[in-house]
């Protein structure tokens, strides 16, 4: 943006966090090399410098870390909930207490922008280990009988976009009701869950009951299957999703699978307009747009499209890419090359198919992972880019005319984990509501999260619910 | 009803009755408060260093409307206030002059005399303020007599009765008479005592019910009620602001008014117009803080900037 | 015998010397702490100026503390009442975190804590420490309640029409607290934490025979980030605090935990008058037992918004 008033660079301090040349496996609290040796790179996707190397887990110490786990099962499961409790409250403590650090650890290794992993990730994780710390002595209350039982050994695979923060829907659910944890993070950001395993040694948190394997789809994989696991909970891909449904298949795993989206974020002719575009902007925006319950299509009343486009453009224009440690970036870098190049191709395929792209005037760093923010008109519901989920900074605009064909529309498609409705008239927001075939549903509001608050999708969005009470039941055995 | 011709632009037969004023001023879209909040508290993270501080600074000194409104006013006083105005920091000579200072219309020549020359402006509150409870004529006589002794800006309050109470064109018919008595000379600025009309909707309408009716600036507050200027209701004033040029072509400016005390809150406010209304807006002529006890804290904050070391009350003048 | 008697001995021999000695090394004094009330976020004495004498219970000394008058009780709901808002607008989480962080401050002086349920209750350092770590552990537990006791008695109702409709908890307001009269600290713990949990202020009125512990709560209270009244309490005699809380209009419930058969008729007829939400002593063997949700419940209102969600189904939609 070129104005009188040009913001100095403000980066936060990287001497907050010391990152060492190279992590271990974190198997019953001791950190290994992976039982191969092998081991892989994790690179800063804002300058594509190497941060650290990272062991990768193979299937032998898959089976090492479930056996820690299974051993760790016994005590862990028998403690009184209020000792469990006092664990997980000592977690959350320390989150809080290092979170400037992690923060900056989070931003460094997946390049989203501190002002997001300080103001959002952070506060949310630290959020979710207080909140579930406080189920722990409180099960027979939670609405599951008397006394529900633990399942036994969780593994949990995990995705990129909100490395910490998935890892604390993980693992806090499942420690409180006494269930122990052998996690996956995703290969592009394993340190934080490394640095997480030195906070549960920090908190004294007994050997085994947390154990971090980084690794890539096969580790994954190899976690999945592996007999002595008694729950597993996946976010990620669709497909990927899929290939774990069947893989557990036949066997006594419960499990809870949380997916892709194509969210509709649908404003109404009377939606208070300065906050929709907000909300829009932030729908799709936030996290560069590599979230999963994204507002990635954007269904707007056609009677207020031009009137809400203008506004969007003029407020994307203001939007400020680049160095994610900067505290005044909105928007960061990509994940990966990899992620950067999906992106860039259904983007590409947008435009081949007729729909008009637009992006601000942005200058792009030499160096890293970048996309500029980018809104697609004309848009209709036969577009690749209104059906396939893109992960990444992209907004489908469609128009509708009724609410009936906006309801028609936002459900016209296989996923159903986010909404958005943006209208100032309280009976059309619950029945519009009602009729949408989505897991989260937000109002004059979005992409707003809470440990008190259960998030999951419909149909092809995945099944089961992380966060709220209704998240304990995933790690029950009811 | 008032025979002025109200002002020609785009919007002008929206003013046409009643009736047309209040469908148009009920007709704008809702505020969301807690959308607006957050954004507000959210622009508020923004980091401003170094050379970037340096320049905010000097120009939110050159938007302070530097004043003084107590019963217990004297020349003396004014005199003071208007020598600061002029020459905020005596040990420093780059330090800006500020926009302008407002006193009570009784103290417009006084304030005129201690800054003549200087190119400092002499605000006057008007109308009865604060209360602004007094019958049209008094209302008038009093902005005349300011403007007769030499005031530039004249800084009224609207009726928030009539407003409260619906009667959008008693209102707007007032400042039309106001904007009259201001001739050609001064500048109005429309104080809307945002605390009082209590509601984001509320002050989205004031907003345009100011400029439809030819405001030069739309003001928050006067300082005497207990919510002033907030960085919600302000980012709210400079949404208006700016979709009222982009609708008519013309530029209303913005007047932020009490509680804004520290530097660090003014430049939050400064980031609010950059980001909002845009750097058109980033100018003194368009945008400015009324204030008193804010001047010395953007010295302390500026002499900080020159010399390293932090700076102290008794290194800037106490007026 | 007590720690301080022994110490009160020791004063006594040293302030007789048969002849002026030389200088020796002599055991330090220590130094006695002065116990007050905790009103308002303050340790005032009774305005009364009245004291009336501590022991243990072998009877020796243990310290003077503030006999509370009725006045003393009125100002103590004032600053509950004040305090009202703010804690029960606050976030559930938001205090959550505050009577989580009563639990570490507590922890940090847990061995003051142990001596002085040990002198009021004359138990044994060994069973003293199990009643402090259980109270401890119960700040834990109430503070892991907050945002949680309105998703188990909350809740979505499936009316018969096209109505969104849903009953949530909120805090009755001002609960008068008679501190149970034996069990000094857990049991005065296991009722104050849940009357505040949930968003409710608490007026409480410690053991009248031990009541030591519970004015040293003030202080943990003070330094937890709990906002200043919130929780106050007040020492003396309870029948005599009671009346004049039981009774007061601006007190909306009231916990009778610490009241006789007799007194809690009483004051349960007084606290009828404005319809108070009365809970009557409970026996309780073992305070230490773990709680369920009644005493949250006891002091929670149910509220039910009903909102049209427009019709559905229907093919002229209307919404």
């Amino acid at each position: 943006m070129a104005s009188a008033f040009e913001y100095a660079p403000a980066p936060e301090s990287r001497s907050v966090v010391d990152i060492a040349p190279s992590y271990g496996l974190f198997i019953d609290g001791e950190f290994a090399d992976a039982a191969d040796g092998k081991a892989f790179k994790t690179v800063s996707p804002a300058t594509e410098e190497v941060l650290s190397e990272v062991a990768r887990a193979g299937e032998a110490d898959v089976d090492r870390a479930v056996r820690a786990a299974r051993k760790a099962f016994g005590k862990w499961s028998a403690l009184p909930g209020s000792e469990r409790a006092k664990y997980l409250f000592r977690i959350a403590r320390i989150i809080q207490e290092r979170s400037r650090e992690l923060a900056v650890l989070e931003t460094l290794d997946n390049g989203k922008p501190i002002r997001e992993t300080r103001d959002a990730d952070l506060p949310l994780v630290a959020a979710h280990f207080f909140y579930y710390a406080g189920w722990a002595d409180k099960l027979e209350h939670a609405g599951f009988g008397a006394d529900p039982r633990p399942l036994g050994v969780a593994g949990q695979v995990i995705p990129w976009n909100f490395p910490l923060l998935m890892l604390a829907w993980k693992i806090a659910p499942a420690l409180a009701t006494g269930n122990t944890v052998v996690l996956k993070p995703a290969e592009t950001t394993p340190l934080s869950a490394l640095f997480f395993a030195d906070i549960c040694r920090q908190a004294g948190l007994p050997k085994g009951v947390v154990n971090i394997l980084p690794g890539y789809g096969d580790t994954g994989a190899a976690l999945v299957a592996h007999p002595d696991v008694d729950k597993v909970a996946f976010t990620g891909s669709t497909a990927v999703g899929k290939q774990i449904a069947r893989t557990v298949a036949g066997t006594r795993k419960k499990l809870t699978l949380e997916l892709g989206g194509k969210g509709a974020n649908i404003v109404f002719d009377d939606a208070p307009i300065d906050q929709a575009v907000e909300g829009v902007v932030n729908g799709i925006f936030f996290n560069q747009g590599q979230v999963c319950c994204a507002g990635s299509r954007l269904l707007v009343q056609e009677s207020v499209q031009d009137e809400l486009l203008d506004s969007l453009k003029r407020r994307l224009s203001t939007l400020r890419l680049g160095d994610p440690l900067d505290k005044n970036t909105d928007i960061g870098a990509i994940n990966s090359a990899e992620q950067l190049s999906r992106i860039t191709s259904l983007v590409e395929q947008g435009e081949a198919e007729g729909a008009e792209r637009w992006s601000p005037a942005c200058e792009l760093p030499e160096s890293g992972y970048w996309f500029a923010p980018t809104l697609f008109t004309g848009v209709t519901q036969a577009h690749t880019v209104a059906r396939d989920e893109i992960f990444g900074p992209v907004l489908s605009v469609l128009t509708f005319r009724t609410p009936d064909e906006a309801v028609a529309k936002a459900n016209n498609t296989p996923y159903g984990l986010s909404a958005g409705i943006w209208t100032e008239k309280g009976s059309r927001i619950l029945a519009v509501a009602n009729k949408l075939r989505a897991g989260v549903v937000w109002s004059n509001t979005f992409n707003k999260f809470d440990p008190t608050s259960p998030f999951g999708g419909y149909k092809e969005s995945g099944f089961g619910r992380e966060g709220g009470r209704h998240g304990l039941e995933a790690y029950l055995d009811v | 009803m008032s025979t002025t011709a109200p002002p020609a632009h785009a919007l002008s037969d929206v003013t046409a009755s009643d009736s047309t004023l209040r469908r148009f001023l009920h007709g704008l879209p809702g505020v969301d408060a807690v959308g607006l909040e957050a954004r507000a508290a959210s622009l508020g993270t923004r980091s401003i260093k170094t050379t970037a501080k340096a320049y905010a600074i000097d120009l939110a000194i050159s938007m302070v409307d530097l004043t003084t409104l107590e019963g217990a006013d004297t020349p003396g006083k004014v005199r003071a206030l208007g020598a600061k105005a002029v020459r905020p920091d005596p040990t420093d000579r780059t330090t800006p002059a500020t926009a302008a200072v407002c006193v009570y219309p009784d103290m417009v020549a006084t304030a005129k005399e201690a800054v003549a020359g200087s190119g400092v402006k002499v605000a006057s509150v008007a109308t009865a303020f604060p209360a602004g409870r007094a019958p049209l004529a008094v209302k008038l006589a009093d902005v005349r007599e300011a403007v007769a002794a030499g005031a530039d800006e004249i800084d009224m309050v609207i009726d928030r009765g009539a407003f409260l109470a619906g009667n959008y064109r008693k209102v707007y018919d007032e400042i039309v008479a106001v904007k009259e008595a201001c001739g050609a000379s001064a500048r109005l600025k429309v104080i809307f005592e945002t605390g009082e009309l209590s509601t984001y909707d509320n002050i989205r309408r004031a907003s345009w019910l100011g400029m439809l009716a030819g405001a030069d600036f739309i003001k928050t507050s006067t300082g005497k009620v207990a919510v002033n200027a907030t960085p919600a209701n302000t980012l709210l004033m400079l949404e208006a602001v700016r979709d009222f040029r982009a609708q008519t072509g013309v530029q209303v400016g913005v007047k932020p008014a009490g509680g804004i005390r520290t530097s660090k809150d003014a430049v939050k406010f400064l980031v609010l117009v950059n980001e909002t209304a845009g750097e058109d807006w980033l100018d003194n002529h368009w945008f400015r803080f009324g204030a008193s006890s804010l001047l010395n804290d953007l010295l302390m904050q500026r002499q900080k900037l020159a010399t390293g070391r932090y700076s102290g009350p008794d290194y800037v003048t106490v007026d | 015998m007590s720690e301080k008697s022994e110490k009160v001995e020791k004063v006594e021999k040293a302030e007789k010397p048969e002849k002026a000695g030389k200088p020796e090394k002599a055991e330090r004094l220590s130094v006695f702490k002065t116990y007050k009330l905790y009103v308002g976020g303050k340790f005032p004495r009774s305005e009364s100026g009245r004291v009336y004498e501590v022991t243990d219970s072998k009877d020796d000394w243990l310290a003077n503390a503030p006999l509370a008058s009725r006045k003393d009780a009125r100002d103590a709901v004032v600053a509950a009442r004040k305090a009202f808002g703010a804690w029960s607008g606050a976030t559930a989480y938001n205090r959550g975190q505050i009577l989580y962080r009563v639990a570490e401050m507590l922890e940090g002086r847990r061995d003051q804590y142990v001596r002085e349920v040990a002198d009021a209750e004359g138990l044994s350092k060994s069973r003293a420490a199990a009643q402090v770590d259980a109270a401890i552990d119960r700040w834990v537990w109430y503070a892991g309640w907050t945002d949680k006791i309105a998703q188990v008695v909350g809740g979505s109702n499936p009316v018969a029409g096209p109505y969104f409709n849903l009953s949530s908890p909120e805090p009755t307001g001002v609960v008068a607290v008679l501190a149970p009269q034996e069990s000094s600290f857990l049991g005065l713990v296991s009722v104050v934490a849940p009357v505040i949990a949930t968003g409710n202020t608490a007026v409480v009125v410690a053991s009248e025979r031990s009541p030591l512990p519970a004015l040293s709560l003030g202080e943990v209270l003070a330094t937890s980030d709990l906002p200043g009244g919130v929780v106050n309490v007040l020492s003396g005699r309870t029948a005599e605090i009671a009346a004049p809380l039981a009774a007061h209009q601006d007190v909306n419930a009231i916990d009778l935990a610490g009241a006789d058969e007799a007194l809690a008729k009483e004051l349960e007829i007084a606290a009828a008058d404005n319809l108070k939400r009365v809970l009557r002593p409970q026996p309780v063997d073992d305070w230490s037992a773990t709680p369920g949700t009644d005493r949250m419940t006891a002091f929670l209102e149910t509220k039910t918004v009903w909102h049209p969600t427009g019709s559905l189904g229907a093919s002229g939609s209307a919404y």
